[in-house]
């Protein structure tokens, strides 16, 4: 293990500490929030009771659902944004402008018109993952040298296999990086909207339980929340990681 | 002389190039009218000012664009907009697949040919040995310096065994000392394989010292404004340097030139 890696280490477990500390001292109240120690026996409680599993497994597909089919149209939409100079200047400022405003500032509007069922929270996860896929497939596309294209033309290569075997791979780690902030938004999206227009899920599991002081269950649901999104971002990250390694930018 | 009775490689006949005009501005007359016989096996060399149209001409010559006006023949049959086969390119900017090690890339160009895989990765690897990269076959262009990724793609396009090898500037990134050994190593290749070499410079020196013909252009729209037999024997490298007649041919070279460049930077002599 790498020096670097035993000081993040170190940072996190201090934090825990340090938290662990202050609640146990009294400084941080119970009812704001347990010591860490009781929150990880919470949530291994929670896991091996099997609660709220349904509600986990509905947030967690209302997510993919988000994130691959923002990741997949977002790619489609993004390449034939590429052959289309004049949309794609026509669609600029949306895109540079798209994070400044926040999404959920419309979520009145939402209610009204999609209610509380699974649509309107997967739209909302779709809306915020989609135009970074997009602008994160340009900015791959537009980095392909024009030499790589003409080695493609030199050595007979069609349209199609110069898509698959020229400009597919040097964009991978682009795509990768696209997936990462897709799952993150998407991630951010499904489960901040079920906090405040749904019925069912984890935002709104936890959200009931803020309402209800219910410490047990809002802590450890936090926590699962925090570790899934980490190991799914870690995940994409290796893989990244072991792309640019290979061209000697990791 | 026989040779100037058989029918050249490759002919140009009064071929320009126009681009057309961009937003608010005029067409670009690029090259030409130019006419051109490279004969086969021989080592060509074209020399001009920068801006001359030298990469549009071997952009033409490889199929990568039309001409507007003329026609270009390779072995007898008309270049369209496609690269035929049997034409090898090698770029001035570096060209290797990052994704690729070395073999892969080398592999890569041989994806016309209709050989299984144990013999692409036989014929890729003898041509690995023969640049001299057998211990980074397995490396990718990243571990590698640019001189060494320059050697990784003309190897990728001398394993196809192609007649006509272009050479778009291919030293122009690398340093001095890289450049001449390149050059004997280009030299090298072109005795082993038999091919015609057609290379596009802006050093003078580089071309004095490879060429049999130096085609001299003049600036834009290019045209030939002489052509230099050098003369040099087949086994040659880069110590003809010392040859007396060496500064000779660069200094008529150079005298030559000297008028064009100073137009495209504006100026006359």
């Amino acid at each position: 293990m790498s020096r670097l890696r035993l000081y993040q280490i170190a940072v996190v477990a201090g934090f825990i500490l340090l938290l662990e500390a202050l609640c146990l001292a009294g400084v941080i109240d119970k009812i704001t929030m347990p010591p860490p120690h009781i929150i990880l026996l919470d949530f291994f409680r929670m896991m091996m009771a099997g609660r709220y599993f349904d509600e986990i497994g509905k947030s967690l597909a209302n997510v993919l659902v988000a994130f691959v089919s923002a990741y997949l149209i977002g790619v489609i939409v993004g390449t034939i944004l590429h052959g289309h100079r004049t949309t794609r200047e026509i669609l600029d400022p949306l895109f540079a402008t798209y994070y400044a405003i926040p999404v959920f500032a419309f979520y009145p509007l939402f209610i009204v018109m999609f209610g509380l069922g699974d649509g309107p929270q997967i739209l909302i996860g779709f809306m915020l993952a989609i135009v970074a896929v997009i602008v994160t497939t340009l900015n791959g596309l537009d980095r392909v040298p024009p030499v790589l294209k003409k080695t493609a033309r030199v050595n007979g290569l069609s349209a199609l296999q110069t898509a698959r075997r020229i400009t597919l791979p040097f964009c991978a780690p682009y795509l990768l990086t696209a997936a990462k902030l897709a799952l993150a938004y998407a991630f951010i999206g499904v489960i901040g909207s079920e906090f405040i227009m749904a019925r069912s899920g984890m935002g709104y599991e936890i959200s009931y339980a803020y309402t209800n002081f219910d410490n047990a269950t809002m802590y450890p649901l936090i926590l699962l929340i925090l570790l899934l999104s980490i190991a799914a971002n870690s995940l994409l990250s290796r893989w990244e990681k072991i792309l640019l390694a290979r061209r000697g930018q990791g | 002389m026989s040779a100037a009775q058989v029918t050249p490689q490759v002919t140009l006949r009064g071929v320009t190039k126009v681009f057309p005009a961009s937003a608010g501005g005029n067409p670009v007359h690029a090259l030409g009218p130019i006419d051109i016989g490279i004969r086969k096996g021989e080592f060509f060399a074209v020399v001009g000012p920068s801006g001359c149209g030298k990469s549009t001409l071997l952009e033409l010559i490889a199929g990568l664009a039309a001409p507007t006006e003329g026609e270009i023949e390779f072995e007898g049959r008309a270049i369209g907009d496609n690269v035929p086969d049997g034409i090898g390119v090698v770029f001035q900017e570096d060209a290797c697949f990052p994704w690729l090690n070395v073999l892969e890339n080398v592999e890569f160009g041989l994806r016309r040919k209709a050989i299984d895989a144990d013999e692409k990765a036989r014929q890729a690897a003898a041509v690995i040995d023969m640049m001299g990269l057998r211990e980074f076959a397995r490396s990718y262009p990243a571990q590698l310096s640019g001189g060494m990724r320059q050697r990784v793609c003309i190897a990728r396009t001398i394993v196809a065994q192609p007649r006509l090898i272009l050479l778009d500037e291919p030293f122009g990134a690398l340093d001095q000392q890289t450049r001449l050994l390149m050059g004997d190593e280009v030299l090298r290749l072109w005795r082993q394989t038999g091919a015609t070499v057609f290379l596009i410079t802006h050093a003078l020196d580089e071309a004095a010292m490879l060429a049999d013909r130096i085609l001299v252009m003049s600036a834009r729209p290019g045209k030939s404004i002489d052509l230099v037999e050098t003369g040099w024997p087949r086994e040659r490298d880069s110590r003809i340097v010392e040859r007396e007649n060496f500064g000779t041919l660069t200094s008529r070279l150079w005298k030559t030139l000297r008028e064009e460049s100073l137009k495209t930077m504006g100026r006359t002599g």
